[in-house]
């Protein structure tokens, strides 16, 4: 790398895109903040892992390979989605197990994949982005981020270094809030119990805003907050570092 | 191997009425949540308790590698030590071999320890049907016997009922007197129990663990009815999975406080039993002890690659306690005897995947099962690749009020993520249908649609607001922010 910026492509995610697009503005924004070049290559869609995580491998397959070239000749590939970088991280190695010609590139791949608060804090060595937020804020870690990746600390590290936040953690933090890719269509009403129970944590602990890395979980969340008419507001991490009050 | 017992397509309408049951919500959410903090305490008490976990299931895959001589190695020990073994392909051959036993032993009625072995392969039936009388001596498992349901929990098989529930249960059954007081109530199953052990010329039980080197069984417990079991009677018969067996007396330390620690929190639990042989001349115990070695669907998972890990479980229950799938819908959901995430594993691969083909779906594949595994089972791994046989093997789902099968579902959401125009055009179509079904939310901005057609997008709506896509999504927000 050298001096030169590190050049990073942006893989925004197929929920992203559609319904998240503020926080890949956000994302972009922080990162050249942080010191990086970004890219974005238009021919990208979704990772594959809706079909995977239903059972419907050759398909996921089909959709998966295309990751492979979209990203060629950048050195990193940042996504604001821990799930998404554990269907790239995890699962493609099964995925593409029987294949090893293509298995190679989805190695190579997988070396610069990163999700968006790790990459931060590991890759950037970038904590302080400047926000500041007066509020009580509980983060939810998202399964695949903390129990596939193994990422619990750096978006804390991030969050805490926001300044005025009061970062409280929920009883039991660690629970699935319920989305579960097709888990929550296929089980709908364990899914909503699910996420009633996410909510209440936050409720209980006093929090104002929910904070997740996780486009379903946050939308999964966000729908039952506001099918109820709660006050508990959710943020993506990104959205958050950006926030000036 | 019977497939008519498991009803998992029953799966979601169980679920329903769970949900719906204030009653049954809470005595799982007390007892799950006690079980799991209960283990999170005695595993901070113990350095090391990774490496332990890490060894266990190191030690799991050297028996799994090598199963058939440890089971050759266990059945002449047994022998050598003057037990007898006996054989069981199936659940049906184990029942007939159990039956034989009984009638030579010239009981009628048979005191059991808990197993849930014995569960699977309904041996309480088969008993019945031969005019047997066979009494569960655990409390949970006569409560459960009593009320004429399977166990709702491996460890804990009453988990499901209250206090309450089980004074009238008493009551209703044994004619006690109404309490709520946990010791009176024990104090009426004891009663109860305590001519059944005096009277019984059989005792059953299970095995937690059946060690090759010397021919023991060894049984944990908390109440002591399996000591009781295996030694009062005059004849002694042990159910045992074949995938039961570790190689060394020595390695029994590791699994004992795995066990004790994952189960239920406890260093250890109140008894642990080792038993080898028969009574020997001028000792207490049983002039006979039999070993029934039962495959019943274990030897096809040890030749499966993909599954052969689902026998290292030593049935501690801890994934059921974590799961928050399990706390939800509890036990009798899953349609079978296990349940939790490992009983979404062990169902399908013992009772049949087309019976059992909702299971694997019921998941969020959170991880926490794996995250508490005694033997570190990579469950939701293993749920993934049951997904991946059940699509390849059954007819796809139609969903209800659905143009297409979910199969061409995806195959289409294949064909437009392929192409990054019609992933574009999509959006573009998903945010006009929207317009006219979304509606501004409560504080402005995101609109929100609360009913959306078609299954599965309609069972998103039935509890939950769907947001609108963004009428700009990133890909033409970019344009303006290229550097």
């Amino acid at each position: 790398m050298g001096n030169h910026p590190p050049n990073v492509a942006l893989f925004i995610t197929c929920l992203g895109d559609q319904f998240f697009p503020q926080v890949g503005e956000s994302v972009v924004r922080i990162l050249r903040r942080a010191g990086a070049r970004v890219t974005f290559n238009p021919a990208q869609t979704c990772c594959g892992q809706p079909a995977f995580n239903t059972g419907y491998r050759e398909e996921a397959r089909e959709v998966a390979a295309r990751m492979v070239d979209l990203f060629e000749g950048v050195d990193y590939v940042v996504a604001p989605s821990g799930s998404c970088t554990t269907m790239v991280r995890v699962f493609y190695q099964e995925l593409f197990a029987d294949e090893p010609e293509l298995l190679g590139k989805v190695q190579q791949l997988q070396k610069r994949f990163f999700e968006f608060s790790e990459f931060l804090v590991k890759i950037m060595n970038a904590e302080d982005l400047g926000a500041s937020f007066p509020h009580r804020v509980a983060y939810h870690d998202s399964c695949h981020l903390y129990r596939e990746l193994g990422i619990e600390t750096e978006p804390r590290k991030l969050i805490r270094a926001v300044k005025g936040i009061e970062l409280v953690e929920m009883k039991d933090n660690r629970l699935c809030c319920g989305f579960g890719g097709t888990f929550s269509v296929k089980y709908p009403e364990v899914s909503v119990a699910m996420a009633e129970d996410k909510v209440r944590a936050a409720a209980e602990v006093g929090a104002e805003y929910l904070v997740a890395n996780d486009a379903g979980c946050l939308m999964h969340m966000q729908g039952y907050i506001h099918r109820q008419g709660l006050p508990l507001k959710t943020l993506h991490l990104a959205e958050l570092l950006e926030m000036h009050e | 191997m019977s497939e008519t017992g498991v009803q998992s397509a029953a799966i979601h309408e169980r679920a329903h009425e769970a949900l719906q049951d204030a009653h049954l919500q809470g005595a799982y959410r007390s007892s799950t949540l006690r079980l799991y903090n209960h283990r999170l305490t005695a595993i901070g008490e113990v350095p090391g308790f990774e490496p332990l976990r890490q060894r266990g299931r190191e030690l799991k895959r050297e028996v799994m590698d090598h199963l058939d001589e440890y089971l050759a190695q266990f059945a002449d020990n047994v022998e050598r030590q003057g037990g007898k073994v006996h054989w069981a392909r199936t659940g049906e051959e184990a029942c007939a071999v159990v039956l034989e036993l009984v009638r030579k032993a010239g009981a009628q009625e048979v005191v059991k320890g808990k197993s849930m072995l014995g569960e699977e392969i309904e041996l309480n039936h088969a008993l019945e049907a031969a005019n047997i009388r066979a009494v569960e001596s655990d409390l949970g498992e006569l409560i459960v016997q009593l009320s004429g349901e399977r166990p709702a929990h491996i460890v804990a098989p009453a988990m499901h009922k209250t206090r309450h529930d089980v004074s009238d249960l008493f009551a209703n059954k044994l004619h006690s007197e109404p309490t709520e007081d946990p010791e009176r109530l024990t104090a009426i199953a004891r009663g109860a129990l305590r001519e059944v052990f005096a009277k019984a010329g059989v005792g059953m039980s299970g095995a937690n663990f059946a060690v090759a080197e010397t021919g023991s069984i060894v049984t944990i417990e908390n109440e002591g009815n399996i000591r009781f079991c295996t030694t009062a009677p005059r004849v002694h018969i042990a159910l045992v999975g074949i995938e039961k067996i570790i190689p060394r007396l020595s390695d029994l330390g590791v699994f004992l406080r795995l066990l004790g620690r994952s189960g239920t929190g406890q260093k250890l639990t109140s008894y642990t039993s080792i038993l080898t042989g028969p009574r020997r001349a001028g000792e207490d115990g049983p002039d006979e002890m039999h070993v029934v070695m039962i495959d019943n669907g274990r030897i096809a998972t040890l030749a499966d690659e993909k599954m052969r890990e689902m026998l290292y479980c030593i049935r501690c229950g801890a994934c059921l306690n974590a799961c928050p799938v399990y706390r939800k819908i509890g036990g009798h959901a899953y349609g079978w005897v296990y349940s939790g995430p490992i009983g979404a594993l062990v169902t399908p691969q013992l009772a049949g995947l087309g019976p059992a083909r909702e299971l694997p779906f019921a998941s969020s594949l959170c991880g926490a099962c794996r995250e508490v595994c005694p033997v570190k089972i990579n469950i939701p791994d293993m749920l993934l690749h049951l997904r991946g046989q059940v699509q390849e093997r059954f007819p796809s789902p139609r969903p209800v009020n659905s143009p297409v099968s979910e199969r061409r579902g995806i195959r289409l959401w294949a064909w437009v993520m392929k192409r990054p125009w019609a992933f574009a055009l999509g959006g573009a179509v998903a945010r006009l249908g929207s317009g006219f079904l979304s509606r501004s939310g409560r504080e402005g901005g995101r609109r929100w649609i609360t009913k959306l057609p078609f299954d599965p997008f309609s069972n998103w709506t039935d509890g939950r607001d769907f947001p609108a896509p963004d009428p700009a999504p990133f890909r033409a927000r970019w344009k303006k922010m290229s550097e």
